[in-house]
């Protein structure tokens, strides 16, 4: 109780500190290009809390379930283009694309996890890789001229309200991601927390024991990969929102490997790891493009200069050396250092 | 008539190609459990090395440098693979989500490696001349490529099950995949048949690295990913740890993909072998067959 509440302070200080960053006109060299209020600085932050909290949304079924899926993107990719497409080719209003949005990032988890979770373990992960892939092809190819295919779709000015659009008002979404990321992390802890949170945890543990008990591990699985997929879509839509459009990109395999990147580098089975991970993802390969750029890095013989202008191959590296040298991931490392302050469930 | 030879023969063209990626996943799976991301890397390294190979072998006839650029992919998948098996999947054995981690990992970082040395537009390959002409077929003109393809595939079919049922290795992989355990229990070294399959796939990828260069005349750096989506596929579809239904699988699904993509729009013939799969899951969860070779 004592630590829930430590953590529920921490958590707050960071939420008010982050919500009035676009007040301070402080500029912390090295770390970000501009001042922290510049729309540049803040749509960064703004898409590291989005990343944050897909992290967070795929920590909930491989972390905390034990499911290893390889198609987290597909559910993302669901918000960013059944809103994009209600919005821009349909014309509808904002409030209606994210009804209709919410629908489908109900029914299409439902329908594919029902079919995904008759495998286990690694079978389902080529099964939801397989399912995302479908995915991503029909994104591509764009059907009836909806998705846009490989250019994606950009959301013109007139289709959202005033206060989303334009430079001037990126600190408005950059709050939406903000609200979105600490949302995002009350469900998931109410969740983990909660009698079926607990099953969860004990069907990553051992299923079969729980199917013993006389629980149906299949219905609870199957309500954990919805509830994740939902909420990914959610992240989705602040994506698009922060984007100002939809781009292929996060339909690929190659994104959902991203994401198995975050959590694994924040630490898998800890809310705030995964948080930490998506964050540091994002701020890592921001920063490390704009590294490629520089002319330190250009006038390097070609030997060093590819792999230090390619950031997928960096973090691929990293990745590999925190899976063989440190399995907890950072979130795991800083626990050992730092004690049970920092509980798992928290 | 002229255009389903054409069809059913270019279906059989890819179908080979994802019989050579398949029919190592399958192996690996079922003896070491674990899903090899790294397999997309193994095709899309050996296919430069392959390329590179080629190249360098500049004044030579076609058909030499062809066949030295197959034989250095081959080499390369090899020894890239037997490389991955000892230095990084070893390390965490009985860790199998940290296995399949490291080899997501390492297809992260090769194939980005792969685009930042040789960019990421498709890279051309010139081909004996009798490759890219056409034989009759009844009546259809079938690029000669798809036929060579066809071909090689099959040889190496027939290679792998002489290997795995006529061999003491082949005996020792098929007992593995069906009982490890056991295996090691009867005082045999696993670890050398594991090393063992390791490359066989790795071989067996460089070699459809290199395939797919001739199939398609190009190589690029994103084909070995979106093959190895199709080749997880077959091999579920086939049922893990079978070679003969990875077989059987990379045909059907070689052969409805181009059926569909032809007759239907673009893209759906991919599609409906998703389609496929989930329905063969719904029906046999266990794939096509449940055995081994």
């Amino acid at each position: 109780m004592k630590r829930a509440r430590s953590v529920g302070i921490g958590v707050a200080v960071a939420a008010v500190v982050f919500a009035v960053l676009p007040f301070l006109g402080i500029t912390i060299p090295g770390v970000f290009d501009g001042p922290l209020n510049s729309p540049g600085t803040l749509n960064l932050l703004g898409l590291c809390f989005v990343f944050g909290a897909l992290a967070l949304t795929y920590d909930l079924v491989f972390g905390y379930v034990g499911l290893l899926s390889f198609g987290h993107a597909l559910y993302f990719a669901t918000g960013v283009y059944v809103t994009a497409i209600a919005l821009t080719r349909w014309h509808w209003s904002l409030l209606a694309a994210l009804a209709l949005t919410a629908i489908v990032s109900l029914v299409l988890p439902l329908v594919l996890g029902a079919i995904c979770l008759r495998m286990r373990d690694i079978p389902f992960a080529m099964v939801t890789l397989a399912f995302a892939q479908a995915g991503s092809i029909l994104v591509m190819q764009n059907p009836f001229g909806l998705t846009g295919g490989e250019e994606g779709l950009a959301l013109g000015g007139d289709t959202l309200p005033a206060a989303l659009v334009g430079v001037v008002n990126t600190r408005n979404v950059y709050w939406i991601a903000l609200v979105l990321l600490i949302v995002l992390y009350a469900i998931a802890w109410r969740a983990v927390n909660s009698p079926p949170g607990r099953v969860w945890q004990a069907i990553r543990e051992n299923e079969r024991r729980v199917n013993v008990l006389g629980l149906n591990p299949y219905l609870y699985k199957l309500g954990a990969f919805v509830l994740s997929a939902f909420l990914a879509s959610a992240t989705g839509v602040v994506y698009l929102l922060l984007q100002g459009g939809a781009n292929p990109q996060v339909t690929t395999a190659d994104f959902t490997l991203a994401l198995l990147v975050m959590v694994v580098l924040g630490g898998v089975g800890t809310l705030w790891g995964a948080v930490l991970g998506g964050v540091l993802y994002e701020y890592l390969d921001f920063r490390l493009i704009a590294l490629s750029n520089t002319s330190a890095v250009k006038d390097l013989p070609g030997l060093l200069r590819v792999p230090l202008s390619e950031p997928l191959f960096l973090l691929g590296v990293l990745f590999i050396v925190l899976v063989l040298f440190v399995p907890g991931g950072l979130g795991g490392a800083l626990r050992r250092r730092f004690g049970t302050a920092l509980g798992s469930t928290s | 008539m002229t255009t389903i030879a054409l069809l059913l023969l270019t279906g059989l063209g890819l179908g080979a190609l994802y019989f050579l990626i398949a029919a190592g996943l399958s192996l690996i799976w079922g003896l070491m459990r674990v899903l090899n991301f790294a397999h997309g890397a193994f095709f899309t390294v050996a296919a430069y090395a392959g390329w590179v190979a080629a190249n360098f072998a500049g004044g030579a006839p076609p058909e030499v440098r062809w066949l030295v650029g197959v034989l250095v992919a081959v080499a390369a998948g090899a020894v890239f693979a037997t490389l991955t098996e000892v230095l990084l999947i070893r390390p965490l054995y009985a860790r199998h989500v940290g296995q399949v981690l490291v080899t997501v990992g390492l297809a992260l970082a090769t194939i980005s490696l792969v685009q930042g040395g040789f960019g990421s537009d498709p890279q051309t390959f010139a081909l004996p001349r009798w490759m890219t002409a056409t034989t009759n077929v009844v009546g259809a003109g079938v690029p000669n490529t798809r036929l060579l393809v066809i071909a090689v595939a099959a040889l190496v079919f027939a290679l792998l099950l002489f290997f795995l049922r006529r061999t003491r290795f082949g005996l020792i992989v098929r007992a593995g995949v069906e009982n490890r355990a056991m295996v090691q229990a009867l005082g045999i070294d696993v670890q050398r048949a594991f090393t063992l399959v390791f490359a066989i796939g790795g071989a067996a990828a460089g070699l459809a690295g290199m395939l797919a260069a001739t199939y398609y005349g190009t190589i690029d750096p994103g084909r070995g990913t979106s093959m190895l989506i199709f080749a997880f596929i077959v091999v579920i579809i086939g049922g893990l740890g079978s070679v003969t239904g990875s077989a059987v699988a990379a045909v059907v699904v070689g052969v409805v993909q181009q059926f569909l993509n032809f007759y239907g729009a673009a893209g759906v013939g991919d599609f409906s072998v998703v389609l496929l799969l989930a329905i063969v899951l719904l029906i046999r969860p266990g794939g096509f067959s449940g055995t081994t070779t």
